[in-house]
């Protein structure tokens, strides 16, 4: 198991360094770093001399990324306009965010993988229909078009929760959650759907019913348990999605969060904002993804930790 | 006894007429054995889902290549006198806050969409495809280069890079849509052939150790030839699917980074931008209609591709009947 781990983290590595070199490699490379970091206006001179000293543009750009790199592994992002850092920011903001995705994160679990044992077990039935329709028809529905409807309907029609989520607090997040954990909630009850269904045609399974198992022990206790293991795994992979997709739930409701941050960085024209957010989002969904890679071979003996 | 053979006869009859009828067919097409190709074809006939998602796409491309055959109204003109009307019969699903005509911007909306998933679900495949033709035909080092050159750009989600790329490559107001909608597919290629890349590898990896493979070799074909002829046609099937699902899933991040106001700009005219248009609180409340019409548009376009997928998936994989 450790040597599992080991050699894990050490395939992350690479990842980590190319997806960091891509990112440096579209702001530093192919773009012009300084434009869109005044806004509207062109820089003045003074600020891109400042710029160029500050991030070493004149040296060859692998040195560059070799500083840029070094920042990073300080928890370094840059400072916004008004000269705050970012990394602070977003320190700041973590809180909102992650209530908000742990919201979504129960909501989508719960509701998803009862449907997918409804429909799993209805296998050819009505229920199994509904589930299997309605989940098609929730993840065509783009996320800002769930949001605006639901704000429009449970906000401002039905006033059954607040329209917007300034404050953050639990009971303004709740709606922004639920429209944020809709789309993986149709693909949580369509996985745990196929994979029970699979299950329950496995030998063991029909020895257990020949030996004269009751239809729950044998669902629950026998089929259930195996068919969990990827619904979990998709649930984890999801932590850091959930914080990707944020940034439209938390716009919707004008939620004071990392996704709001980020898209306050993009209208204001703010190149740290934005490059320091996104950096920050992507590092942390490759960290949470190696630790449910972790999980996972925890959880499933089938796979080989040699 | 004599009951049942009567009962039997004729059915055996239909089996054989049935069978005869098959090779018949087969024949006809230059008796090439294209029996997987026919056979889906034979169940997507059948098969509602596919005839209802066919008939929107049709319709949806139809409105994105002639919109003047659906409106006579121009999507472009705006009078603030008309401004917030709720749906009439002069204005069908009413006029926004500035005055223009929803209908005709919903009906013109379709083009910028229905590019950006076509033109991006297509360099996926192209780019996939080749990248994972040559990792699985060829193995050993190339593969694992490849690979782990897919990683670090599926490492990456497709939201974020589209907004960090179109960050960095802003456009003004005088680039045109064709402009703005090719640097969005070209961050929709550059992030998401490492989906089909690692689809046809696994798809290929399957098909190559097959007789007809070995044969074709020992025949002396040349690695293009085998690739082309042999390998491709069989491997190619699970890609199609999944480009027809991706096709709906490009057409929602389009908008989503349009909604975010990163995307296309005004005054291109796009379902995000509309819905964009229409999400601050005050119109939500006063002129629902700008939201809700494009909305549908949209929703409607995704679920089209996404059943369309599904209907060719069933169709494809005989398990799945």
């Amino acid at each position: 198991m450790t040597s599992y781990i080991i050699r894990r983290v050490l395939q992350m590595i690479p990842v980590l360094l190319g997806s960091t070199l891509l990112i440096f490699a579209m702001v530093f490379g192919i773009g012009d770093p300084i434009a869109g970091r005044c806004g509207e206006r062109t820089c003045p001179a003074g600020y891109i001399a400042k710029f160029t000293a500050e991030y070493h543009l004149d040296d060859p750009l692998i040195v560059q990324y070799g500083y840029y790199l070094g920042k990073l592994l300080q928890g370094n992002l840059g400072e916004t306009f008004s000269g705050l850092s970012v990394g602070g920011e977003l320190l700041l903001r973590w809180p909102t965010t992650i209530k908000l995705a742990l919201i979504a994160l129960v909501f989508e679990a719960i509701v998803g993988i009862l449907a997918g044992i409804l429909a799993g077990i209805n296998r050819g039935k009505f229920l199994d229909n509904l589930v299997t329709l309605s989940t098609l028809v929730v993840i065509s529905i783009p996320i800002f078009v769930i949001g605006g409807l639901s704000q429009l309907l449970f906000g401002l029609r039905l006033e059954w929760f607040p329209v917007t989520a300034t404050q953050g607090t639990l009971k303004q997040l709740l709606l922004p959650g639920l429209v944020l954990g809709a789309l993986s909630l149709a693909y949580i009850a369509r996985l745990m759907r196929g994979t029970l269904v699979e299950n329950l045609r496995a030998d063991y399974v029909r020895t257990a019913k020949a030996k004269g198992m009751s239809n729950v022990r044998r669902v629950s206790v026998h089929t259930l348990r195996n068919s969990l293991i990827p619904v979990i795994t998709f649930i984890g992979y999801d932590i850091g999605g959930l914080m990707g997709g944020a940034v439209v739930t938390e716009r919707i409701f004008n939620i004071n969060g990392i996704g709001g941050f980020l898209f306050r960085g993009v209208t204001l024209k703010d190149g740290n904002m934005v490059v320091g957010t996104v950096t920050c989002l992507v590092l942390v969904y490759l960290l949470v993804n190696l630790l449910v890679d972790l999980l996972y071979g925890a959880l499933d003996p089938r796979i080989s930790h040699d | 006894m004599t009951e049942q053979e009567t009962h039997q006869g004729p059915r055996e009859e239909e089996a054989r007429s049935e069978l005869v009828g098959e090779t018949a067919e087969a024949g006809e097409v230059s008796g090439k054995a294209q029996s997987l190709w026919s056979d889906a074809w034979g169940e997507l006939r059948r098969s509602p889902l596919f005839w209802i998602s066919s008939v929107l796409i049709l319709i949806l491309v139809v409105m994105a290549i002639f919109p003047s055959l659906f409106t006579g109204a121009d999507p472009y003109y705006a009078e603030l006198k008309n401004a917030r009307q709720p749906p009439s019969e002069e204005h069908v699903f009413g006029t926004t806050a500035l005055g223009y005509d929803v209908y005709a911007r919903t009906i013109y909306g379709a083009r910028a969409s229905i590019m950006v998933g076509v033109l991006a679900s297509l360099g996926t495949v192209i780019v996939g495809s080749i990248v994972g033709l040559i990792s699985g035909f060829y193995g050993g080092w190339l593969d694992a280069v490849l690979s782990r050159v897919g990683e670090i750009f599926f490492a990456i989600p497709l939201l974020l890079a589209g907004i960090l790329a179109l960050y960095v490559l802003p456009g003004d107001k005088d680039t045109s849509l064709f402009v703005q909608v090719l640097k969005i597919v070209g961050v929709l290629v550059l992030f998401g052939w490492p989906s089909v890349a690692r689809l046809m590898r696994s798809s290929v990896f399957q098909v190559k150790p097959n007789d007809y493979v070995n044969a074709a070799r020992a025949l002396g074909a040349t690695p293009v030839r085998m690739i082309l002829r042999h390998i491709l046609p069989n491997a190619v099937a699970p890609v199609i699917v999944v480009s027809t699902i991706n096709l709906g899933v490009y057409i929602s991040v389009e908008a989503t980074l349009s909604f975010l106001g990163i995307g296309l700009k005004p005054p291109a005219v796009s379902w995000g931008i509309d819905i964009s248009n229409a999400s601050s609180i005050g119109l939500v409340r006063t002129a629902p209609n700008m939201l809700i019409f494009p909305s549908i548009f949209l929703s409607v376009t995704v679920l089209a591709f996404i059943m369309l997928g599904d209907a060719v998936s069933q169709a494809l994989d005989p398990k799945l009947r």
